[in-house]
């Protein structure tokens, strides 16, 4: 129990962070059918953005964090408008690739912005500890959980609940019907890109605390991101979480055990642990866990 | 009023579809676009609302009125704020939604207010809808689903409702429905454009007609003279008085001389 049950909450921390990640993808990709690969970039950046407005200029944390997934959106829809919109009406593959132009001009700028420091976001969390009799688990890695799934859930709730989801929804299954019922396809598609910086974000400075910091290749966690959403299937919000939890559990897990019972699988086995756990799942499910099938009439 | 004037459209920069067309829609009647797959009806309402350059075409002559303001400047959704609703061919309802979703995507624009007023309204007007409103809308029926297209055009409470085909794919039946529901959304103060391959069905109950061959208007007249202009009957509600082979090659040439003039 000592080992099992902290290794487990450790993986649903960094498993959520993984979904968080995952969802932020998940959402463009449903609202445009663009895998955007520039997520590790906007992640990057709003981890920055954190460390500017809670280290840097002192604000308080909650208040830093929302700033900056605030401009962090703004940056994701100022993307959107840019760099995405003048592809409307291209093949999805060549809006993909602009992306990775994306990516690799936000990255430039993180590094940039960030340079050769370790900077901390200011979380007050740090490497406290909740003890339960002999059983120690890491705050932070409960902060991870609650802070994703709670912004998730509201990410649900406004695609399922309100108008504007509503509309998003539209326009994610039929453009050209979406406008002819007076929808603005163009603020749906920065919308999405919004809401997907601001997720990122609130990922990247999750990622940041703890025993975490942030360094400019902090963005290569995001990488993570790419097995779940293949194993949750593209479209699906449900499956990014479930997916996401899967995977931090497994490679926690992993962590946690392998060097003690499989030790020839040599070290730091626990990296690969999402790809294998991916591999694996593919052959049973080649369409991934939640990928929905087009309703069709009988 | 709705006025469409000489309007000449091209997809790609070069394919050019519709050459000079012009049709008026009257405040409170119901107009009859009719023509033969390919003739570029779809195209000419997608002139009107806005939906063009989805499709890569362009208006390259002509304009679009609404009661006298040019909309052939405005994008789709400015359009359908304007008053304008449309019923695309082919229906195109959100299978994945609820029908109650659908209705409510049609009323996106409208104020907060008085959307759930509207969609009970909606749902009064088509009980079928009801009894269905939290099912998913991929599994109503062809003719439920072309009740749903109206219903979601009609929760934004427009001045002018277009039709693209909305009879296509539906047994005679349930083209009676559509049409008798077209007859009573008309009279409750709704103009209404009408397109179809379905001649008779739109005759039936058009107050005026428009002919459109290949991207021009070859006839204009009430919808009483174009049911009994004898051509009509022949190529378009399927009627052709016996014994008339003899005459046949006169009339086709009468008919090419003056359909192309
Ligand atoms: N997006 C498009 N690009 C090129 N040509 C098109 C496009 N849409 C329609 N057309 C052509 O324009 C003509 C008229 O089409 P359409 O307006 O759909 O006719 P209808 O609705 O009367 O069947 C057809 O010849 C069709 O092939
Ligand atoms: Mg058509």
């Amino acid at each position: 129990m000592e080992v099992l049950l902290p290794a487990l909450v450790r993986g649903l921390g960094i498993g959520s962070t993984y979904a968080l990640l995952a969802v932020s993808i998940v959402v463009i990709y449903r609202a445009t059918e663009v895998v955007n690969f520039a997520q590790p970039a906007l992640m990057i950046l709003g981890a920055y953005f954190t460390s500017l407005f809670v280290t840097s200029i002192g604000l308080p944390f909650p208040v830093g964090v929302v700033a900056a997934m605030v401009a962090m959106a703004a940056v994701g829809a100022l993307t959107e408008r840019v760099a995405m919109r003048p592809l409307v009406g291209q093949p999805v593959f060549a809006a993909a690739m602009v992306t990775v132009g994306v990516l690799i001009v936000l990255t430039a700028v993180a590094n940039r912005l960030i340079g050769p420091d370790i900077l901390t976001v200011g979380d007050p969390w740090g490497l406290e500890r909740l003890e339960f009799g002999t059983i120690a688990i890491f705050q932070v890695d409960v902060a991870k959980i609650v802070l994703s799934l709670g912004a998730i859930g509201a990410v649900g709730l406004l695609l399922k609940r309100s108008r504007i989801g509503l509309a998003m929804r539209a326009t994610s299954l039929d453009q050209e019907t979406a406008l002819a019922q007076g929808v603005d396809v163009g603020r749906m598609f920065s919308l999405a890109w919004a809401m997907s910086a601001a997720l990122a974000a609130l990922a990247g400075m999750l990622i940041g605390t703890g025993a975490g910091g942030v360094e400019a290749t902090t963005a290569l966690v995001a990488l993570k991101a790419l097995p779940v959403i293949i194993l949750g299937g593209i479209d699906s919000i449900q499956g990014a979480v479930v997916a996401g939890l899967v995977i931090g559990v497994a490679e926690s897990l992993a962590r946690a055990y392998q060097p003690e019972y499989a030790p020839w699988l040599g070290a730091n086995f626990d990296i690969i642990v999402p790809y294998l756990v991916l591999i694996v799942s593919l052959m049973v499910r080649p369409y991934g866990l939640f990928g929905t099938p087009e309703v069709q009439r009988v | 009023m709705l006025v469409v004037e000489n309007l000449e459209v091209v997809y790609e920069d070069v394919i050019l579809v519709l050459k000079g067309v012009s049709i008026e829609v009257p405040d409170g009647s119901i107009v009859a676009l009719l023509g033969a797959n390919g003739a570029g009806k779809t195209t000419v309402l997608r002139a009107i609302t806005g939906l063009l350059d989805v499709h890569r075409g362009a208006i390259t002559k002509g304009t679009v009125r609404l009661d006298g303001d040019p909309i052939d400047g405005l994008d789709a959704p400015a359009i359908v704020r304007a008053g304008v609703g449309q019923v695309m061919e082919g229906r195109r309802i959100f299978t994945e939604f609820s029908v109650e979703e659908n209705l409510r995507v049609g009323g996106h624009l409208a104020p907060r207010g008085v959307v759930a007023e509207r969609l009970e309204r909606i749902l009064e007007l088509f009980p079928v809808l009801a009894e269905r409103r939290k099912q998913i809308a991929g599994y109503l029926s062809g003719g439920e689903q072309q009740m749903l297209a109206i219903g979601r055009a009609l929760m934004a409470e427009p001045r002018l409702l277009i039709l693209d085909e909305p009879s296509l794919g539906l047994a005679p039946l349930v083209v009676q429905q559509i049409r008798d529901l077209i007859v009573r959304i008309n009279e409750e103060g709704t103009s209404v454009l009408l397109v179809e391959q379905n001649a008779n069905m739109a005759l039936s109950i058009a107050d005026h007609g428009y002919i459109l061959e290949t991207g021009k208007i070859v006839m204009d007249k009430p919808a009483a003279v174009l049911r009994e202009d004898e051509d009509v009957r022949e190529f378009y509600l399927g009627l052709r008085e016996e014994g008339a082979g003899s005459m046949r090659d006169v009339k086709h040439y009468k008919r090419r001389k003056r359909w192309l003039s």
